[in-house]
């Protein structure tokens, strides 16, 4: 993706704070809930399975598998016109979860579903996010 | 006597540009003519339900719409759940009658998309639409949500484009034989097929339009039925289901809880889906009316489309669907899209239709959904 600027930039709050600092860090964390065991994302204050709030924050495995995905040909907004055509994907982690991100650096006609990805971090003004790029 | 809440106005204005008009103006407009469908007067009116709009700043759009048109009911609130709202305006409003809240609750909305704001105005704002964190950033907006539910969907089922296609066309041929619609030029599968592509696999004629426009209903109670003109179209069932808002967290790409919220419509009617005549379902996008479908059970999984190319979503088929041409072909003007879907289904079931009227339509199921197949309302409304 081209760094264009004004691209949306993720603004952390109290549920996910934690989160985005791990991004800076080139790390993917996620919440498991300690009562249920179930794996949380987006970050919430409570665990959704069970209103548990002891809540731990895990380094996922950074790798996953398309579970949907669209070519994008018409931008949302001018910072994403230099990206056109990009892939928006939903990405189904190893951990149990569910993200989205882009499927970068590819040929766009290369993405499948149910194709692997690993996971890089873009610097986005000052915060990293994670993107998907195809493994194989 | 009607044991249920009864629709006794409807009205939407004309549809498309409507150049000098304002958001306010629409909903001034359909309002009026909403009442004086139902023979009542805007006096009348004890209960109003309005929902949103993005031409203008309206905080507190309810309060600033009966101001507009110098009224002062007894009861005044909003609803916002999308292309949800207009079914869900009903339901509310049938619950307020029932309770003995109100006599007659009117139900409005509208906003002028085409003329009170520039394209991009519209698409930045859709745009806004997302989890700001977790979608927003990764460049998503409406027309990429339902790009990834139809990829998702193709993957699954083996449906063709050909079978969003034949949706397009159905609906340009409903919206021909409206007087009020704002696309009612022919197109052909091949227009489909040439369509240039918005977010693959959808095209630009999978989408709905963004057009001028406003509706407005009058729900009024059993017993005070008997004081409007029109022949009375019952809401004999209602139902929501609400799984996510956004589509990261939506627990299934190809079953919504459009199949939550009809089964509660179709158990509280006491009816089944082979009883319905006639169905107005929410069509943002040609797969939007397709996994609904299937999802709310009038067809088998991966049947929708067939059926569509079959010809039995249209008159003579086992289930005309969207008889006015829906959002794709009628129009959409905000809230007021799924509006439209029941505003047609009071004129089938009052056999008002003219040459899109579905002969003796007795039972017709109207569905709406907002967000990413997020919040959904079903209902069931029978001629009286």
């Amino acid at each position: 993706m081209s760094d264009a600027p004004g691209k949306p930039v993720p603004k952390p709050n109290g549920d996910t704070q934690p989160f985005w600092d791990a991004c800076n860090a080139d790390r993917l964390v996620f919440q498991k809930c300690t009562s249920c065991g179930h794996a949380q994302f987006y970050p919430r204050s409570a665990c959704v399975k069970c209103e548990s709030a002891a809540l731990d924050w895990s380094d996922a495995e950074p790798t996953g598998t398309v579970y949907t995905f669209t070519i994008v040909q018409r931008a949302p907004s001018p910072a994403f016109r230099g990206d056109v055509p990009y892939v928006l994907a939903l990405i189904d982690l190893s951990d149990g979860f569910r993200m989205m991100m882009n499927v970068v650096d590819c040929d766009p006609q290369d993405v499948a579903i149910g194709k692997p990805v690993g996971i890089v971090f873009e610097q986005r003004e000052g915060q990293k996010v994670p993107q998907a790029v195809l493994t194989a | 006597m009607a044991k249920k809440a009864v629709i006794t106005g409807v009205h939407n204005t004309k549809v498309g540009e409507v150049p000098g008009s304002t958001a306010m103006s629409l909903h001034a407009e359909a309002a009026r003519g909403a009442v004086a469908d139902a023979g009542l007067k805007l006096a009348d009116i004890d209960g109003v339900l309005c929902a949103y709009v993005i031409t203008e700043t309206y905080p507190m759009l309810s309060s600033a719409f009966c101001e507009y048109v110098g009224i002062q009911p007894n009861f005044n609130a909003g609803v916002n759940a999308g292309g949800a709202t207009g079914a869900i305006m009903v339901m509310q409003a049938a619950a307020m009658v029932e309770a003995g809240v109100c006599k007659h609750v009117l139900c409005v909305a509208g906003d002028n998309r085409v003329t009170g704001m520039t394209r991009d105005r519209v698409v930045a704002a859709l745009a806004e639409f997302g989890h700001p964190q977790f979608e927003v950033p990764y460049g998503i907006s409406i027309p990429t949500a339902y790009a990834m539910v139809a990829q998702r969907y193709m993957h699954e089922t083996g449906a063709t484009l050909e079978y969003l296609a034949a949706l397009s066309v159905t609906h340009r041929k409903h919206a021909a034989m409206h007087p009020d619609a704002h696309m009612t030029k022919p197109i052909t599968m091949e227009d489909c097929a040439d369509a240039k592509v918005i977010s693959a696999p959808l095209r630009l004629l999978d989408c709905c339009l963004i057009s001028d426009g406003a509706a407005a209903y009058v729900i009024s109670a059993p017993d005070a039925a008997a004081e409007a003109k029109t022949h009375p179209v019952e809401i004999l069932g209602a139902g929501q289901g609400h799984t996510h808002e956004h589509i990261v967290a939506a627990p299934s790409l190809t079953d919504f809880g459009c199949k939550q919220s009809s089964q509660r419509a179709f158990k509280e009617a006491g009816i089944g889906h082979g009883d319905i005549d006639v169905a107005e379902i929410y069509d943002s996008f040609t797969i939007t009316l397709l996994v609904e479908l299937e999802s709310i059970g009038f067809f088998a999984k991966g049947e929708a489309g067939r059926a569509a190319l079959a010809g039995e979503l249209t008159h003579g088929g086992s289930l005309p669907c969207n008889t006015h041409g829906g959002l794709l072909s009628f129009g959409h003007s905000g809230a007021a899209g799924g509006m439209f879907h029941v505003v047609e289904a009071v004129r089938q079931l009052r056999h008002e239709a003219q040459s899109r009227q579905v002969p003796d339509a007795e039972l017709c199921f109207v569905h709406g959904d907002g967000g990413v197949l997020s919040a959904h309302c079903s209902l069931i409304l029978g001629r009286g």
